[in-house]
């Protein structure tokens, strides 16, 4: 087995200095009934050639994003991620090291955390930022938890626009703990609808801009409500490129930001792995869930940087601790912090620019198709329109002509009523003659 | 010196040897001092070509983003020499052997990382129309089957993103079927002492108390202990095997036994599932639920912290509680079940959005393949065969916490043996980096006093443990003649000396400012 370097003499010799008669004897503290006596009923060892072809033809049967026109978004975005991003990330120093708690030998993982904990803070326009969660979904059920216990209140308040996703995952983890979640009917356009239901018991408002439907919205009047009653505003953002076009959250006053960082340097991967953006004022850090780097001196004096704020988690706190995460998305906040060093401000902004440019022709496109409406007012690059069928099934008809048209919102929330409702997302990636394409197909569909 | 809670000094002490000699420059040799990307990069530069729109954003009025973001960026060139600098002052699995305890730090075949990147797994959406990826969810369906095999359970929630997030899985399903059968009286969760955080954390994140189960001399959990504070209050015990110690648990049989007498389920972490794969079921043992962790066991890279994948298995009294999505077997062949419906109607909820981690999966799957049954299982007698291996090589110098019987696929040592050499269990550690290895896992299980615990993996050749043995052998006797400088400034070769963890806590710098003017720093 190629991966196994001991050879049987080897065992020979070593069980020999262990003083084992047979490797059985290492085993002799497992119950007698449930020890195997063979392997268990799978196939045998395979060589690359072999697994090649299998995940091949796996993968083969699948239809790649790039192979087709392509306009699925709705908290994952098909963007061109440069080479040296995936070159790097394969360097062994950095895929194959473990969390940096020795940070002598871990400078490498350390600095980049510290550089991206910096972009975040920037992007998101918060005072500071952590070292990454799992994705944008968990990041969300970790800001209601930490806003639960900051404010000690026991309640939640969701918008109609926050990713229905992103809704069970924060009431999974507000209710086992205790919180409980208030959400708001579905609404392309009524962030601000959260104020009314703002309440002594409120500890949070979660809106998202863009939202689910791609609306653009200003929270700052939501951010000023929510902190006149002692809550926290906590914004979540399922596209990371539209910070290189629209206002921050940190600029409309958000108490806590968190995002999905997937667009910046990660492919779109079925959903996962991701990389959660978590991002709050500084006031609030000790609070703050997950990893943080930090900077400090050597004995010689020299700048370096260390995994700092420890007594916040589970390996030094245990059942007192702010959360139970004992990871980050190490190597996709790599990829994240390559890919926007790389664009820096200008390629960000023209990066969002161009996706920007690419929704507003596909939404001229298909409002000139007969029977769409256009629903969402103000949108960054992805937008909702309402078709004269049930918009499954224009997608499953487009599927079969070669265009993956969008997200119906019925798949993300069946019980909306909202099953004519189509989440169109478009791109740098997507093409004028994608979009003339997606426009025809549509209009023959629907004709 | 300054302390943490489990007796590890976080400040440096005073240098008393180094050497003496520095560069000009504050270079290592070929290690650079690297300076942060904003100290470097420049405001107007991009290293992308991207064109410039045509439409601009009118429609957005004042939700156009117009203050500077703080963003610098750098050429191409520029960019792959700054992070290749970075990448050489890390260790890695691929540079040495890489001894962390309960990290299970084995070789990632790049095999895996080829089929992660072919164009039908890296590049399909979670939200494509299903009948567009029948071979993700195919692959998916291989993946679970491999792990219920492998584990003998019936069932398997494959979205979990980490172990700690398997965790939370694990126990939020428990906590669900208590509350399906109207038992909400269940307050507790009991953890063992020598458990790892991740376990009384995840208990108390979800508004359980925990109460601690003591051990008994041999490393083992105490039975009668475990008796005493298990009752009708008692929704689970959470217990680690083999156990964090490195030794199998003899009693887990009888364990699983008590925990449903009491009415409780049984959830194991399966941080240490390495030890035992294709030679023990955990299904047999009794258990309820069970991470596996893929970046463990099933060798998806551990990328500096992450991201990692946390399936969890579960027993037939726990399946219908799976979190969404669900995957199904129909007329029309595999779907994915993502709301609470139908034959998910029970689910407890839902981890994260999406599918879970479908870049480990491909990954875990191929090493999977590549190894088969056969090899899975010698996986496992490897594994254990070098850890006590290092254990009977080093039990002369070192003192073993359980020198009676073999351990499992880790070698725990406590500090005894350097009483009276002014040496530490974190100066000794610290010494071993100078000598070319990353340190062992240190001052865990909190259970032994100085802990050193020794995970090789089964991916290390002998000449590679002899090595690393030798290496340590002669660090200890180092110690012991009296040689305490070489360990007390330890490391000296390293990139960095050791650094001030105190200083770090106490004034938190998070992120990068632009220096501030005379007058402020003086405040």
């Amino acid at each position: 087995m190629r991966y196994l370097p001991l050879t049987p003499e080897d065992r020979k010799v070593m069980l020999g200095a262990v003083g084992a008669g047979s490797i059985d004897a290492l085993f002799v503290d497992v119950p007698r009934s449930a020890v195997l006596d063979g392997p268990v009923d799978l196939p045998g060892f395979a060589g690359e050639l072999e697994v090649e072809r299998e995940l091949g033809a796996l993968a083969a049967r699948n239809v790649a994003a790039g192979s087709v026109p392509f306009f699925c978004g709705a908290g994952a975005y098909r963007h061109h991620v440069p080479a040296t991003v995936d070159h790097v990330i394969q360097r062994s120093e950095f895929l194959t090291s473990y969390t940096p708690y020795q940070p002598e030998i871990a400078q490498g993982t350390l600095q980049v955390l510290f550089e991206f904990q910096t972009q975040v803070a920037a992007l998101t326009g918060m005072e500071i930022a952590n070292a990454s969660l799992y994705d944008g979904s968990t990041a969300a059920g970790e800001a209601v938890m930490m806003a639960s216990r900051v404010t000690r209140r026991g309640k939640a308040v969701l918008s109609g626009g926050v990713h229905p996703q992103y809704v069970q995952t924060i009431e999974t983890l507000a209710h086992a703990a205790g919180v409980a979640t208030e959400r708001l009917a579905a609404a392309i356009d009524a962030e601000d609808a959260v104020i009314a239901a703002i309440d002594a018991d409120t500890a949070c408002v979660v809106v998202q801009t863009p939202n689910v439907f791609g609306t653009a919205t200003d929270v700052s009047k939501i951010a000023a409500a929510a902190q006149a009653a002692g809550a926290l505003l906590i914004v979540v953002t399922t596209e990371a490129v539209s910070f290189g076009m629209l206002k921050s959250p940190g600029e409309m006053g958000a108490d806590i930001a968190v995002a999905e960082g997937q667009s910046i340097g990660n492919a779109l991967n079925f959903g996962g792995p991701y990389v959660g953006l978590f991002a709050c004022k500084e006031k609030l850090v000790r609070q703050a869930p997950g990893r943080l780097c930090g900077e400090t001196v050597d004995a010689d004096g020299r700048r370096g940087f260390v995994l700092t704020l420890s007594t916040r988690e589970q390996h030094i706190r245990r059942d007192k601790a702010t959360s139970n995460i004992c990871t980050n998305s190490g190597l996709c906040a790599l990829a994240f912090t390559i890919h926007m060093s790389l664009l820096g401000e200008v390629g960000l902004r023209k990066l969002a620019a161009l996706n920007h440019q690419q929704a507003v022709k596909t939404k001229i496109a298909l409002a000139s198709v007969p029977g769409v409406e256009v629903l969402t007012p103000r949108f960054f690059n992805e937008f909702a329109v309402r078709l004269p069928k049930p918009a499954a099934e224009v997608v499953e008809a487009l599927a079969k002509r070669g265009v993956i048209a969008g997200v119906p919102y019925s798949r993300l929330d069946p019980e909306a009523g909202l099953d004519d409702v189509l989440l169109v997302c478009a791109t740098e990636t997507v093409t004028d003659g994608d979009i003339e394409t997606f426009k025809t197909q549509l209009a023959e569909v629907l004709g | 010196m300054s302390m943490n809670s489990v007796g590890r000094p976080t400040t440096p002490q005073a240098d008393t040897a180094t050497g003496g000699f520095a560069s000009l420059t504050g270079a290592k040799g070929l290690v650079q001092d690297e300076a942060l990307i904003f100290e470097m990069g420049g405001w107007n530069k991009t290293g992308v070509d991207l064109p410039d729109a045509s439409i601009h954003a009118d429609d957005l009025g004042d939700l156009v983003r117009t203050a500077p973001i703080g963003l610098p960026g750098l050429s191409e060139p520029e960019t792959m020499r700054h992070y290749v600098r970075l990448s050489q002052k890390n260790h890695a699995i691929d540079l040495a052997l890489y001894p962390l305890g309960s990290c299970t730090m084995k070789h990632n075949p790049r095999l895996n990382e080829k089929m992660a990147r072919l164009a039908g797994f890296a590049d399909i959406h979670p939200l494509q129309p299903q009948s567009t990826v029948p071979g993700a969810l195919e692959l998916m369906d291989r993946l679970a089957h491999w792990l219920k095999t492998l584990t003998g359970m019936p069932a398997v929630a494959l979205t979990p993103k980490a172990g700690a997030h398997g965790e939370l899985c694990g126990i939020l399903s428990i906590k669900a079927a208590h509350e399906a059968k109207g038992d909400t009286a269940r307050k507790v969760v009991l953890v063992p002492t020598s458990a790892h955080g991740t376990n009384p954390a995840t208990a108390a994140f979800v508004g359980y108390s925990v109460r601690e189960i003591a051990q008994t001399e041999d490393g083992r959990v105490d039975l009668a202990d475990l008796e005493a504070k298990l009752g009708p209050d008692v929704a689970a015990i959470m217990v680690t095997n083999p156990n964090t110690c490195g030794l199998f648990e003899r009693d887990i049989v009888e364990i699983a036994r008590l925990t449903h007498a009491a009415g409780a389920y049984f959830y194991c972490d399966g941080a240490n599932f390495n030890a035992i794969v294709g030679r023990v079921r955990p299904g047999d043992l009794g258990v309820d639920a069970m991470h596996i962790n893929l970046h463990k066991t099933f060798s998806t890279p551990h990328g500096g912290g992450g991201p990692g994948a946390g399936p969890v298995v579960l027993s037939e009294a726990l399946a219908a509680y799976a979190p969404t999505p669900w995957l199904v077997h129909g007329p029309d062949g595999l779907t994915l079940q993502e709301d609470a419906i139908g034959e998910a109607a029970g689910a407890f909820g839902r981890m994260s959005a999406f599918h879970g981690q479908m870049g480990m999966y491909v990954r875990a799957y191929a090493y999977m393949r590549s190894h088969g049954s056969d090899g899975l299982r010698q996986v496992a007698e490897d594994a254990v065969l070098n850890a006590n291996y290092v254990k009977a090589r080093l039990s002369d110098l070192m003192t073993p916490a359980f020198p009676e019987g073999p351990c499992m696929h880790e070698a725990l040592f406590d500090d005894a043996w350097l009483e009276g050499t002014g040496v530490t269990t974190l100066d000794f550690a610290k010494a071993m980096i100078d000598e070319g290895f990353h340190p062992m896992t240190m001052y865990f299980p909190l259970v032994v006093h100085g802990a050193m615990l020794i995970e090789p993996t089964e991916t290390e050749s002998k000449q590679e443990l002899d090595r690393f043995i030798g290496a340590l052998r002669a660090l200890a006797e180092a110690a012991k003649a009296g040689d305490a400088d070489r360990f007390k400034g330890a490391p000296h070769l390293a990139p960095m000396r050791r650094l001030d963890e105190t200083l770090a806590a106490r004034k938190p710098r998070l992120r990068w400012k632009p220096e501030a003017p005379a007058s402020l720093a003086a405040e």
